[in-house]
């Protein structure tokens, strides 16, 4: 089933995966998975819960890291750098790759405090720069309008719209290069949703975007290539026109027409 | 259908009644102790009480040196047990995880909470007093530090623990090192908790008198010597109650009247406090 994927370094794609394979323990999640994410555009992940979308997007900045028995083998390049590799810098890994989760997660801090957090963990701004910047992150963020008055009021305080707003501007205010985007409406009401589609649709002018969403018109609407995995397989992976309108798989036009999943 | 219906009426009925009345009865003894400790302390409460040290017998006097005592030894026991308490909690939660370490701290630690103080006041006689050779307020300090130390590590990770983990995540997916994020983030969200486990620490030990009989003992004068026994509210309370002295009687309602008040304040402070906590998370 796999086609013969060597690993060229294609100049407009920013993430290569290479063999990838994720384990739980000794269970293997992600079985030899390839793909290309294009850079400055926005790849979708789209599949039935526990497919391993989430899995393979949190291989990206090697979250997994943090929790004994998860384990990866194969290669993610980022610009041709391995980032699986033992020796990756996984504070410099996740200052290039952002991420933000399913849950809106605000810092029990003020609205400016959390983008200020990251921040300052790699560069050590005078008080206009950082002031700047922040107004630059939610601007970014397109929060600045909702909360300019306010920055000072706990991040807590927000809608969940905005509060999932606030975390996208706090991964964009460290100027990262990819950023991963975890079912980033699934909590959220449809207004809200639609202002963070319209989001990333402005961000991918300067990041590269990695989207997992279980909404399919969301996948349609937003993203430029869309992966479709099923039980830890990459099942089908082409540009998202292709994938809605002639998937060549009988299983990604069952999951997309909504036969199963 | 109509026998099941009313047997289900009266079994609720039966059952309510009686848990009711277990109410009753616990709160009863309950007020009861605090009625007495009012009105036979109240009348003995005058500035006096403050300005005086315990009297010998047949004269007048207060409290004084033993509420300073009192507060001085509380005072550095939370000093000593509320730092090693967090960290240790720090471990536990943020650290430990579910290795083999842990879980045998964490179980010699619930043992520790549940270990009679005067144990500890014995173990602390023997490591310092016999030692040094007299009884000090230093080593009640320590004995109550580590009565509180148990109540502060299970606290401090419990409260930890409540933070949620994407929390956890989402500070590191920043590329944050891991002690900033328990420093700067799950300190931060669990702060309120953290606080609350402090002051039903010191609300505890606030009132401990077995392991201060075998440490800092007791002192008739006003002292702030660490080294030298120091007078204390429940060893007074506990000599001035066994004497044949009215104004000794008076005295030991006193001091079991503010000991009472301290206590009830701190936990009713400490309440507010997790109330907060409870609406952040």
């Amino acid at each position: 089933m796999m086609t013969n994927l060597s690993p060229v370094v294609d100049a407009t794609s920013k993430i290569q995966v290479r063999n990838l394979n994720f384990y739980y323990g000794k269970y293997l999640a992600l079985k030899n998975i390839n793909l290309d994410i294009a850079t400055n555009k926005v790849t979708a992940f789209i599949g039935p819960s526990g497919c391993g979308k989430s899995t393979l997007l949190r291989t990206f900045n090697r979250m997994y890291d943090l929790y004994p028995g998860q384990h990866a083998t194969g290669e993610i390049l980022l610009d041709g750098v391995n980032a699986l590799a033992p020796k990756t810098d996984l504070f410099k890994l996740r200052a290039r790759v952002g991420m933000v989760f399913q849950k809106p997660t605000p810092f029990p801090m003020s609205i400016y405090e959390n983008i200020a957090f990251g921040v300052r963990l790699y560069e050590k701004l005078g008080k206009s720069a950082m002031d700047d910047r922040v107004e630059w992150a939610l601007q970014q963020a397109a929060l600045w309008n909702e909360v300019k008055d306010k920055l000072k009021q706990s991040g807590m305080s927000l809608s969940g719209g905005q509060q999932q707003r606030l975390c996208i501007a706090r991964a964009i205010a460290v100027k990262p290069e990819v950023v991963l985007l975890d079912e980033p409406a699934s909590a959220l009401d449809p207004i809200s949703t639609l202002k963070i589609e319209e989001l990333i649709y402005e961000l991918k002018k300067h990041y590269t975007i990695a989207i997992v969403t279980h909404n399919m018109q969301q996948a349609a609407r937003v993203s430029d290539y869309t992966a479709f995995m099923y039980l830890g397989e990459m099942v089908e992976f082409g540009d998202t026109n292709t994938i809605f309108t002639n998937p060549s798989k009988k299983q990604t036009e069952d999951y997309i027409t909504g036969r199963y999943g | 259908m109509d026998w099941r219906y009313l047997r289900r009426r009266t079994v609720n009925i039966i059952n309510l009644t009686a848990s009711v009345l277990a109410t009753v009865f616990g709160l009863f003894w309950l007020l009861w102790i605090l009625w007495t400790t009012v009105s036979y302390g109240i009348s003995a409460v005058d500035w006096t009480l403050f300005q005086q040290s315990t009297p010998a017998p047949g004269e007048t006097g207060g409290l004084a040196n033993a509420i300073v005592g009192s507060l001085i030894m509380v005072g550095l026991a939370t000093a000593i047990g509320t730092p090693i308490g967090i960290l240790a909690g720090t471990y536990l939660a943020e650290y430990g995880g579910r290795t083999f370490i842990s879980g045998t701290i964490r179980f010699i630690n619930d043992i520790l909470l549940s270990a009679p103080s005067i144990i500890i006041g014995l173990f602390v006689y023997e490591l310092v007093v016999v030692r040094v050779g007299n009884f000090s307020a230093l080593a009640g300090a320590l004995a109550l530090a580590i009565i509180m130390l148990p109540v502060v590590i299970r606290t401090t990770e419990e409260m930890l623990r409540l933070v949620p983990s994407t929390l956890r995540e989402a500070a590191l997916a920043l590329g944050a090192p891991r002690w900033k994020m328990v420093t700067l983030v799950t300190y931060r969200a669990a702060l309120s908790g953290i606080l609350t486990g402090v002051l039903l620490a010191v609300a505890r030990i606030a009132g401990e008198t077995a392991p201060l009989l075998f440490t800092a003992l007791n002192n008739q004068f006003w002292s702030t010597d660490l080294t030298r026994p120091m007078a204390n509210l429940p060893v007074v309370i506990f000599q001035f109650a066994m004497s044949p002295y009215a104004e000794w009687h008076a005295l030991a309602w006193a001091g079991s009247l503010l000991i009472t008040l301290s206590v009830l304040a701190l936990s009713i402070f400490a309440r507010i406090l997790l109330r907060k906590a409870r609406m952040e998370q």
